[in-house]
């Protein structure tokens, strides 16, 4: 096979994985957006804010450090512990329930029946104030995440590869292993969605507020129970991220890679926010690998907007979303 | 008692029109003129223009700009960074004289330039550039709306920055990849560079606040401005009544990607001189300017004003306060204005969504019964 063939096809493969992550991001979102209306912008500030506090929990950091060694002269940092990372990862999946019970008690229980676009700019707000808290509870310096995953090359790809065309691919395990977490994380919230009574009330509520709440399902607790969902999502997303990249604010930046996979694929669809993902993570790929060095390079920076742009100019609702029907 | 319509009586259609129809109101507009014009300019020094004058000025065009398009229109853009890039690098390139490469008889590239331009008609001929720029972004908006809208609009954002990284045109092949405003005068007064006076930078960008502010109060009293707020109340509707959504829709993409094309050129070429566009004119910026009309409140003039004063005066007051009252290290001040810009919107949206505009309505209805009300 001619190698830029081959280059191509790794490209292609990286941009699978890629695409992944961006669809892992995308779910947090469509959860939220089908349960309660609420567009979260938030969600990738989430994902720092659950790696970070991953990382401190796990190196047994002291919560807003900074700010009591600036109000009180005191010189402290760390706790002197480690914990393992399950007990860090039960422990972090706290913090975000009550993250969530958090943001419906005091933002959106006092935004019922506002207009959508005034709970996403709220979203933005609480996406401020989440970046502002995450850094001074636990500080802004780039931490390392290692939570014991795989990384490096994965050698056996490489050298069947090898044997097979005369060129190793290079795969790197932790994406591997990230594309594995993630597609078990869907299947389960699909399973969850469809086989569990709390998933069956998620649905109920997503279809029509009032005709769920008739039928005695609790809004309240299904909001919580979504934003912990989001939260849970946001966490393995962050804790890939951050174990490929380390944990620093860009990771919430990632969010903002989410959005086109979600115009693309639908905001109401889960199947849709990941075949998005995996569209953009190829095409971003290909198009860098492609046409990036004729232009300068560094075109993943705007090619997912530009793509779901001119895509919703043929297709509105998306590949997957519900027809947008407009009545006056 | 102070603040009062009784005894006010209008006699003529042209009384009856004016934009302040309330004597104390008019008064109170006379006295910021008065002030602005006529007393800051002789008291302003290079720390409050700096800090606080030139970038609520310019600000305030930004949020004009984009409340016509958002307040007014209804259309959620993202895009807002990357239109002040536009009118920043457009500006850049009128004052420093626009030029073509042509090939030439050898086969080489011959540079053909324009003579350097005023840097009054490069900041307005820069508004006029990105209002082009606007209208082409703002095409998909007839076929896509809402969130989906809003995040298109963040192509344009990426785009545009992403555009004047690579394309040395742009910044005129310069090693460092900025764009610097070289020193530019009107009637022998310099306005841009490191030698201009405080009082000729805060008037240049008064003057042009004055006017922008003056014409966006006109346009949205007008026919088009109740195009725009037709559209933004359902569009369908207004459709069918004989609004032409083309129209109102592109109408306001130019007229806000005007405003807020001058802010970015003013903001590079009066207030920071020398721009890094990542840096300048990022998403950061254009959440900013968003924050600025939703604190001030959607679809409001004064509102634009206010919630550009509000986002400007805020993170110096709490440097003030935290670095330099309290004593904390600068980056947790930072931390705390984040948590305290996040709180304030979340804090603004839950008791008043219409933003600090509102509130002034509601004052001035509790100052026409005081102190006597029912």
């Amino acid at each position: 096979m001619p190698e830029q063939l081959l280059f191509a096809i790794e490209v292609t493969l990286n941009g699978l994985m890629a695409g992944v992550l961006y669809a892992l991001v995308a779910l947090g979102f469509v959860l939220i957006y089908k349960a309660s209306g609420i567009f979260n912008y938030a969600q990738g500030v989430m994902a720092l804010f659950a790696a970070l506090t991953l990382v401190g929990i796990m190196e047994g950091q002291v919560p807003f450090a900074h700010l009591i060694n600036a109000i009180f002269g005191t010189d402290i940092h760390h706790f002197g512990w480690h914990v393992p990372a399950l007990a860090a990862i039960l422990l972090t999946m706290l913090v975000m329930v009550v993250l969530a019970w958090a943001v419906n008690r005091f933002i959106f229980r006092h935004l019922v029946n506002q207009e959508p676009i005034i709970l996403f700019m709220a979203t933005i707000g609480l996406a401020y104030f989440m970046e502002g808290f995450g850094d001074l509870m636990w500080g802004s310096d780039i931490k390392k995440l290692d939570i014991g995953l795989p990384q490096g090359i994965n050698t056996w790809i490489d050298e069947v590869t090898y044997n097979a065309f005369g060129y190793g691919f290079f795969i790197d395990n932790l994406d591997i292993v990230a594309s594995i977490i993630a597609a078990i994380l869907v299947a389960a919230l699909i399973a969850f969605a469809q086989y569990t009574k709390q998933g069956r009330a998620m649905r109920a509520v997503a279809d029509d507020h009032q005709a769920a709440l008739s039928v005695g399902i609790s809004l309240e607790f299904i909001w919580v129970m979504v934003w912990s969902l989001a939260g849970f999502v946001a966490l393995v997303a962050g804790a890939m991220w951050g174990a490929k990249s380390g944990v620093q604010f860009s990771l919430s930046l990632i969010a903002l890679k989410a959005l086109p996979v979600l115009m693309l694929g639908g905001f109401t669809s889960i199947p849709g926010a990941i075949v998005g993902g995996l569209i953009i993570g190829v095409g971003e790929k290909l198009f860098e690998f492609l046409v990036g060095p004729l232009v300068g390079g560094a075109t993943e920076n705007w090619f997912a907007y530009v793509l779901a742009l001119v895509f919703l100019v043929f297709r509105p609702q998306g590949l997957f979303g519900e027809k947008i029907i407009e009545r006056v | 008692m102070l603040y009062r319509e009784a005894g006010e009586f209008h006699t003529s259609y042209v009384q009856d029109g004016q934009t302040f129809p309330i004597r104390f109101d008019r008064y109170a507009y006379y006295a910021v003129l008065v002030i602005g014009f006529l007393v800051i300019p002789f008291v302003i020094n290079d720390y409050w223009l700096n800090a606080i004058f030139l970038p609520f000025l310019i600000y305030a065009i930004a949020a004009l700009g984009l409340n016509i398009l958002t307040g007014y229109c209804g259309q959620v853009s993202l895009g807002t960074g990357g239109f002040m890039a536009v009118g920043a690098y457009a500006c850049y390139k009128f004052m420093t004289g626009l030029d073509i490469w042509l090939p030439g008889e050898n086969g080489e590239w011959v540079r053909y330039a324009l003579p350097p331009i005023n840097i009054f008609f490069s900041v307005i001929l820069a508004g006029i550039v990105t209002a082009g720029v606007g209208v082409l972004f703002g095409l998909p908006s007839l076929r896509i709306k809402g969130f989906y809208l809003a995040v298109a609009t963040l192509a344009a954002q990426f785009f545009l920055v992403w555009l004047f990284n690579k394309w040395a045109w742009a910044y005129n092949y310069s090693a460092s990849g900025q764009i610097t405003a070289p020193t530019r005068s009107i009637f022998g007064v310099e306005i841009t560079g490191p030698t201009a006076q405080p009082w000729a930078a805060y008037l240049f960008c008064a003057v042009f606040v004055f006017v922008l502010a003056w014409l966006a109060r006109n346009l949205t009293r007008g026919a088009t401005g109740r195009k725009w707020m037709a559209i933004r109340d359902m569009d369908i509707a207004a459709e069918i009544i004989g609004v032409n959504p083309l129209a109102a829709k592109l109408s306001a993409f130019a007229v806000s990607s005007f405003f807020v094309g001058i802010a970015g050129a003013l903001f590079f070429s009066v207030y920071l001189g020398a721009v890094e566009v990542t840096e300048a004119f990022g998403i950061q910026k254009s959440f900013l300017v968003l924050f600025m009309i939703i604190i001030g409140g959607l679809g409001s003039i004064f509102g634009s004003f206010a919630g550009a004063a509000f986002l400007v005066l805020m993170p110096v007051f709490l440097k003030n306060l935290l670095v330099g009252t309290l004593g904390w290290p600068t980056s947790l001040a930072e931390h705390t204005q984040f948590i305290i810009v996040g709180a304030l919107i979340i804090g603004f949206l839950i008791a008043e969504p219409h933003g600090l505009a509102q509130l002034w309505r509601l004052t001035k209805e509790k100052l026409r019964l005081w102190p006597f009300p029912y």
